[in-house]
This record gives C-alpha cells, structure tokens and sequence, in this order.
C-alpha cells in the first residue's frame, strides 16, 4: 500500500491514521482534524508536508512525536508500533519552546541532564553543538536575551545533541524574517547532510518544502485534512535554497505542485472566512 | 492614627520602584543616580515628620479643628515623642523581647504558610481529580473572613505564639497557594511537550518545568505574605498575649498613650520594610531569567 514500505522499513510510518476531536463550540459534536491519513519517512528521507493553513498539519506532526494519540491507526518507527513519547525522535517546535529559567547552554544540554549524564560531560558536549550552531560566547544568555534567530539555533542543538534518528519539525523558521530563514534553512541542510537523519518537515511554505526536501506530500484543505499529492524533488544535492530557486527545474516542480495545491489554498480560505 | 499611615504607605510605595532594573522606565533621570533619589526619599520622610510636628506642637500654630491646643498632641501623638519612645526601647533593651517574639512568629507563619501553600499547590495543580473534588472548600474557606478565626485559635492553642503562628499561616497559605496553583496552570504547554520530547520523567518535569515557572508567581506573592504573616502576628497579640509588638500596642491603647502606638507601629513597619526588602534581594538573585518589566516579550 506504501511505495517505501514495500522496499525497506520506513523510519517512520503514520498508517492510516484518523484524529477526531470532541468539538469546543457544540458538544457531541466532533471535529475530525485528519482523515485516514498514510504518510511515511524512508530512513535518511527528508520529507515535507504543505498545506493551507489550519489543515492539522501539526496534528499529524504530534501523532507522530507520540504526544497525541490518534482516535484509530497507527503509527510505527522502524516498524515498531509507538506508544508513549517517541523516543527516537527530535521535535522542533513552530512556537518558542526553549525553557526561559535557562540560559543557552542549560537548554541544550537539557535532554543529556534527563538522561542522566554527568555534569561536566554534559556540558562539553552543549558548548560543542552551540559552536556547532555558531552561538559560541552566548553560553549564558538567557532566551529573552538572544534574538529570534539566535533562539531556534538553540531549539536545534538542543535538539541534535540526542542524536534522534527522526526529526519532526513543525514550521520551524516561521517566526524569523527571510534572510534569517534562509541562512538558517541553509544551515538546517548543512548539518543534515552530515549524517542524514530522517526528517518530517511541516511547512506551508512551497518554496521552503521544495528547496529543501527530497519528497513533498501535499495535504488537503481542513477538516478531515489527507494527502492528495505527492512529489519527488529530484533537484541535486549539495543545494543552496536562494540559488535553487532560481533553477529552471524548480520552478517547474513549483508550478506542478502549486497546480494540485492552489484549490486547496482556496478552499482553506473561503472555510477560515465563514468561521 | 492616619497621618502615620500615610508616612508608611509613602515609604512603600516609593520603595517598591527603584531596585530593578534600571533601563525599565521614561523617567529616568530619577532613577539613575540612586544618591539623589536617596535624598528625595529622606526628603519626603522628613517633610512628613515636619507636617506632623507643626500640626501637632501645641500653641505653634494658631488651633483650627481642636478647642484646645493640646488636643492635637493628645490625639495624634508627637513625632519627637515617638523618637524618644523607640529609642528608650531601644537603648533601654525593653523592646528585644517583645520584637523578637513577633518576628518569631512571623517567620514561622511566613515559612510554613509558604512551604505548605507550594507543596498543596503543586500538588492539586498536577491531580485534576484531586483538585475538582477541593476545589469548591478551597474557595470557600478563602472567601471566609480569616480574622474571625483569631479568637478561636486563641481558645485552640492557647496564648503562646502557636496560635498566632497558626493564624499567620491561614493567611500566608492562601495566598501562596493560589499563585502557585496559577502558575503550573500558565506553564507554556510547548516548553512542556519540548521537555517531554527531550526525555524528561514526571519527576523530572516537576523539577525542571513545573517549579521553575511557578517560581516567579510564588514570588510576586510573598511580597504580600510577608505584610499578611506580619497582620496574622500583630492581630494574633493584639487579641490575647503576654508578649509581642502588637501586646505593646493594645496595651499602649488601653491607657491613652497614642505615641506609643506610633511607636509600635513605625518598628513594625521598619521591620516588615527589611523583610520585604529581603525578600526582593532572593527574588532578584533566583529570576535573573525574567525580562526586565519594560521589555516586550517576543511571542
């Protein structure tokens, strides 16, 4: 039923995955947020997912994270069916998730700290990601005191230094103006290549997913959100995401997939206007 | 009775400004050079002692409200009087004793009102069953005017500093309590699911998530359960007791002697003003993380 599945075990797979839930404005109603939905991430498989916004997007990303469970379906990492927290994934959050009592190396290193690492090892290894990320001499700053930028460069190393095996992120780069987010998308797929995690990117940006993905899976206008779509971005590696735009190819791929998307966008709209 | 008032509640409020961070506010010029603010606040307090004096001297000014001049005195009490109370207190040692029963007390309500508060508020915040089934008395044994229980603890406990540790408590309690309670209800449900995902146990979120961001509303509270567990003791000796500021002050009353009770009243406040003060010094130590209250919070 999946293309991936069939060659090797996906890192991650949602399989046929439903979330429904109780509506706020009327009781006994229900929202139903995704609908059947089956989505995989081959191992080292950088995968995107756009959508209009409000289309659960993020819903799909916390089932997979394991923090919310879904009303039917399943989800399996490495072929294992998930229960609990994920624990072979990183999540990156769209919101500011940094814990503001800690300064930026206390937030790295938190997730050795919850493990149980020594101290001092800990702390080598978090002053070794914030160089990594380019934030050497701002070890003891707190969160309010680095810019927007700055603060999701630590939302990563805090993130990498467990070493996941899938990395969840869910509009990461939002937040930050264009050249911050170029600079940053571009270090995102430097630290990538190194040694390829799989990765499931929520965006909905096109041009962010494009510039960055190996796969792109276009998913419909909320409620019962699901994947109508589905493109290879055979665009070559290393990439520069300001270049690649530029490309011939990938303003054709852009083109193709806005064709499948702009209804949805459309749709998305017309539903956020009557609500 | 009132002019008093006003002297402390001036020393306050003008108190509460300066000690954070400098860069908060428009008026600056104030507030960065501390030497010249230091001379306005005596200033101001001298300038009240002043008014307090000329209204009060008799046959200094010509009697406007009082029949006779030395109904003034006899009523509000004498500024240099006052002085000279606390300082026969002081130097004659008579005050040691009283003052170090009130503080006891204080500090007793003050800790365990603080401690318990955090602990019932950590708890029912993390036990949703827990905290439906209480909630209802909670409010109800908040909303019951407290001091009514004065007495009653008097009877309970007797006439030593338990019953107006007990009292201070109940006071104390509710406030931290609440602010606690409020504070793990406002912890970021990201910054929480983040630590989740980064491998944190129950434990661990309670330690690391749960504590840290009820800490500064914890804080924001004890400024005022210091001035409560300072009511809960006075209020304690006021109503039956041997010892005690507040003994001083009733008994002081009972006899007429209103410079007495200025008395009182300004070593209470002085005392209450280095707690406070205290209390902020902790705060500014333990919150280095908080923003400076100008600074807009980036969403």
């Amino acid at each position: 039923m999946n293309p991936a599945a069939t060659e090797h075990t996906p890192a991650l797979l949602l399989d046929h995955v439903t979330c429904a839930f109780a509506s706020r404005e009327k009781s006994g109603e229900r929202y139903t947020a995704v609908r059947d939905t089956t989505l995989a991430v081959g191992s080292g498989e950088f995968v995107s997912v756009v959508g209009p916004t409000g289309c659960g997007k993020s819903t799909l990303l916390n089932v997979a994270a394991g923090l919310l469970q879904p009303s039917s379906g399943n989800v399996r990492v490495q072929g294992a069916p998930l229960s609990g927290i994920n624990r072979r994934a990183g999540y990156m959050f769209q919101a500011e998730s940094l814990m503001p009592w800690r300064n930026a190396r206390d937030n790295v290193l938190a997730g050795l700290q919850f493990a149980g690492v020594p101290e001092v090892e800990a702390r080598r290894r978090a002053d070794e990601w914030l160089s990594r990320v380019g934030l050497t001499g701002f070890e003891m700053r707190y969160p309010h005191e680095l810019s927007g930028g700055m603060r999701k460069r630590v939302a990563l190393a805090q993130m990498l230094i467990l070493d996941p095996e899938i990395m969840l992120m869910d509009e990461p780069f939002s937040a930050l103006d264009v050249q911050t987010r170029q600079l940053m998308e571009n270090e995102l797929l430097e630290l990538w290549s190194a040694d390829r995690k799989s990765v499931m990117f929520i965006t909905h940006d096109l041009e962010e997913a494009i510039a960055l993905s190996d796969r792109v899976v276009v998913l419909a206008a909320g409620p019962a959100t699901r994947p109508i779509g589905e493109f290879i971005i055979d665009l070559p590696r290393p990439r520069d995401v300001n270049e690649i735009r530029m490309t011939p190819r990938f303003v054709e791929l852009h083109t193709d997939i806005w064709h499948v998307m702009k209804d949805e966008v459309l749709k998305g709209y017309a539903q956020s206007k009557k609500n | 009775m009132r002019k008093a008032r006003k002297t402390s509640a001036s020393d306050i409020a003008a108190d509460a400004v300066p000690p954070q961070r400098a860069s908060a506010t428009r008026r600056a010029s104030l507030r960065s050079s501390p030497a010249r603010l230091a001379l306005y606040h005596t200033l101001l307090l001298g300038g009240l002692f002043l008014f307090w004096y000329l209204m009060t001297e008799p046959g200094l000014i010509p009697p406007f409200y009082f029949d006779e001049p030395t109904r003034a005195k006899f009523f509000f009490g004498q500024p240099q009087e006052v002085f000279k109370r606390i300082w026969s207190w002081f130097a004659g040692g008579s005050i040691y004793l009283h003052l170090g029963v009130t503080l006891l007390e204080t500090l007793l309500a003050f800790v365990i009102g603080t401690l318990l508060g955090l602990v019932l508020g950590l708890w029912l915040a993390l036990a949703p069953t827990a905290s439906t089934l209480a909630d209802p008395y909670i409010k109800a044994m908040n909303a019951m005017p407290r001091v009514i229980l004065a007495p009653i603890f008097a009877v309970w406990f007797g006439l030593g500093i338990t019953s107006k540790v007990v009292f201070g408590v109940t006071l104390v309690f509710f406030i931290v309590f609440f602010n606690v309670y409020q504070g793990v209800k406002e912890v970021s449900p990201v910054v929480l699911a983040n630590a989740r995902m980064l491998g944190a146990t129950g434990k661990q979120l309670l330690r690391h998530v749960y504590l840290p961001s009820a800490t500064s509303w914890v804080f924001s509270s004890l400024h005022t359960s210091v001035g409560l567990a300072f009511v809960g003791a006075v209020v304690g000796e006021y109503l039956g007791s041997a010892r005690g500021v507040g003994y001083l002050i009733h008994q002081a009353e009972g006899v007429f002697d209103i410079d007495t009770v200025f008395a009182g009243i300004l070593v209470l406040t002085i005392f209450a003003l280095i707690l406070d003060f205290i209390v902020t010094k902790i705060e500014s130590r333990l919150l280095v993380w908080r923003p400076g209250t100008a600074e807009t919070e980036a969403l």
